[in-house]
């Protein structure tokens, strides 16, 4: 029953993060209309993280500290949707503060605190540092439940993408059939058609299947063509993964 | 209420209309009061092999548009006792089929009858959309080579996302391969895809296999339906298969190469 007129939960999403190195007003502009004009209809309206945990030098960056508005207004004015920073510097916090937008903690920095905090927990505290885990562990969750299972068999012509998550397959992937993951896929019968994974570059993505007999498989944007598949392999349990640039891909066997 | 049942395949030429017209006689001869549409509209065939050409006056789109009720439309089989045949027009487009028209004719034939056969036209747009939305079985009819075999498998995606146990969640469709003009020398040979390779590329359970057979042309050039030729093997193949769709337990035949004789071989007799 709900005895309010809200629900409150938490929830795991993917955003555009603008991770700047170095800030200068005058040149920022440009750089970033030249990179959205390569995929315009991705980066429309696109809510964005502006993060600044990799800025070079923050206690002089003047232009920032003076008016982080300015770089609101940069965003907005190339249809950007800034939610708010992450990984701001002590110098620059006051500035950050200016502009109403909320400030976000480094990702990691929330999951290491906490258990450092734990032992040290005085009675008085307890009940603050009981909430702050229920809040995290209710994040936890939510990130492992990204996944997108497939029971009926992918049949020529469909398209599957388990967008910000893994894909679980279980039946076949047909021929002419394609299969995205922004994570790893897992297919538990015979991959006939196309597996792309990490299709949004996560280059530690890969993809497992039962039955190699792929079309085409990618790990994020280097791909392989059937005819390059090792015929070893061709019909066999196998991995595909990526270091550097090559597509290694190995028979699946799992260490005793 | 009656089934629905689509006999589809998404290639052209591949048997859909024979097979409409074998499975639909098969019905009505085991007493099961059935009614067989044809959806090719444009291209109306289901009406020559079932014999019935000369009898059709008012057809499908007539009585979509309210020109015609549907029994002025249905027209009653000479052969097969309980067996009516709702002809396409010639001389439409497929554009002339809208999903909630349709829908009105099915649910008006489905408190009459027992099964709805739907013939569908080849293809993957509105007339094939129509014929399968509203289906409780298909039938997916598939030659043994490659390129029918992959328009099977788009088929089968479309009876997955596009019908209407699929938007409303229901019960997914129940599918059944047919694979028909099997040749079993030309298996041998490796000049065709075997019945399990057929399977395995599909993955739905096989409901019949229909040999290739000259019964099958000469039939459809007499108008009438092949399964009515008990002597025949395809005959046989197909009353095989009408006893599975309903749930008997018959063993396929005809699928192995006929050994001929010794008197065959000595007189070259195929």
């Amino acid at each position: 029953m709900i005895d309010v007129s809200f629900q409150l939960k938490g929830s795991a999403l993917t955003v555009v993060v603008l991770a700047l190195v170095e800030y200068n007003p005058d040149t920022l502009a440009a750089e970033l209309k030249e990179k959205i004009d390569q995929a315009p209809q991705f980066f429309t309206n696109s809510p964005v993280l502006i993060s600044l945990d990799k800025l070079e030098n923050p206690e002089k960056c003047s232009a920032l500290i003076e008016s982080a508005a300015q770089l609101v207004q940069i965003c907005r004015s190339l249809d950007l949707q800034p939610l708010g920073f992450s990984g701001v510097p002590e110098p620059l916090l006051t500035a950050v503060q200016a502009t109403g937008l909320a400030i976000l903690p480094k990702p990691s920095e929330r999951a290491l605190k906490i258990p450092k905090e734990i032992p040290k927990a005085t009675e008085a505290s307890v009940e603050r540092v009981v909430e702050t885990i229920v809040e995290t562990v209710v994040e936890e969750r939510l990130v492992q439940r990204l996944s997108k299972v497939i029971t009926r068999p992918v049949r020529s012509g469909q398209q599957i993408y388990a967008e910000g998550a893994d894909l679980i397959v279980l039946a076949q992937v047909s021929e002419g059939a394609e299969v995205l993951a922004d994570g790893h896929i897992h297919i538990y019968g015979s991959l006939r058609g196309r597996a792309l994974a990490g299709v949004k570059g996560d280059e530690s993505a890969r993809i497992f299947c039962q039955q190699l007999e792929a079309e085409l498989v990618s790990v994020a944007g280097n791909f392989v063509l059937q005819d390059a598949l090792p015929t070893n392999l061709f019909k066999k349990p196998a991995q595909i993964s990526l270091s550097g640039e090559k597509v290694n891909i190995e028979a699946l066997v799992v260490d005793k | 209420m009656a089934k629905i049942i689509v006999v589809t395949s998404g290639k052209g030429g591949v048997g859909k209309t024979t097979t409409s017209a074998a499975i639909s006689t098969g019905l009505a001869m085991r007493g099961h009061k059935t009614v067989v549409i044809d959806f090719d509209v444009g291209l109306r065939n289901l009406d020559l092999i079932m014999g019935c050409e000369r009898r059709v006056v008012y057809d499908f789109v007539n009585v979509i548009k309210g020109e015609a009720t549907l029994n002025q439309a249905l027209i009653k089989d000479k052969r097969t006792e309980g067996l009516f045949v709702l002809p396409a027009s010639q001389t439409r487009d497929k554009d002339a089929l809208v999903k909630e028209e349709v829908e009105i004719i099915l649910n008006t034939l489905a408190k009459e009858f027992d099964y709805i056969v739907c013939d569908s036209p080849a293809g993957i747009e509105q007339g094939a959309l129509m014929a399968l939305y509203f289906a409780d079985i298909a039938i997916i009819v598939t030659n043994p080579e490659v390129s029918s075999v992959r328009d099977s498998d788009r088929i089968l995606g479309i009876l997955q996302s596009k019908s209407r146990r699929a938007e409303q969640n229901l019960e997914p469709i129940k599918e059944h391969l047919l694979l028909t003009r099997y040749n079993p020398a030309r298996v041998a040979n490796g000049e065709m895809l075997s019945v399990s390779d057929v399977e395995d590329i599909l993955a739905i359970p096989l409901l019949g296999v229909i040999p290739e057979s000259e019964a099958v042309l000469k039939a459809s050039n007499q108008g009438a339906p092949v399964i009515l030729d008990a002597e025949t093997q395809a005959g046989q193949a197909y009353n095989d298969a009408v006893d599975r769709l309903l749930g008997k337990d018959v063993p396929h035949r005809f699928l192995e190469q006929e050994k001929k004789g010794f008197f065959k071989r000595l007189l070259g007799v195929r």
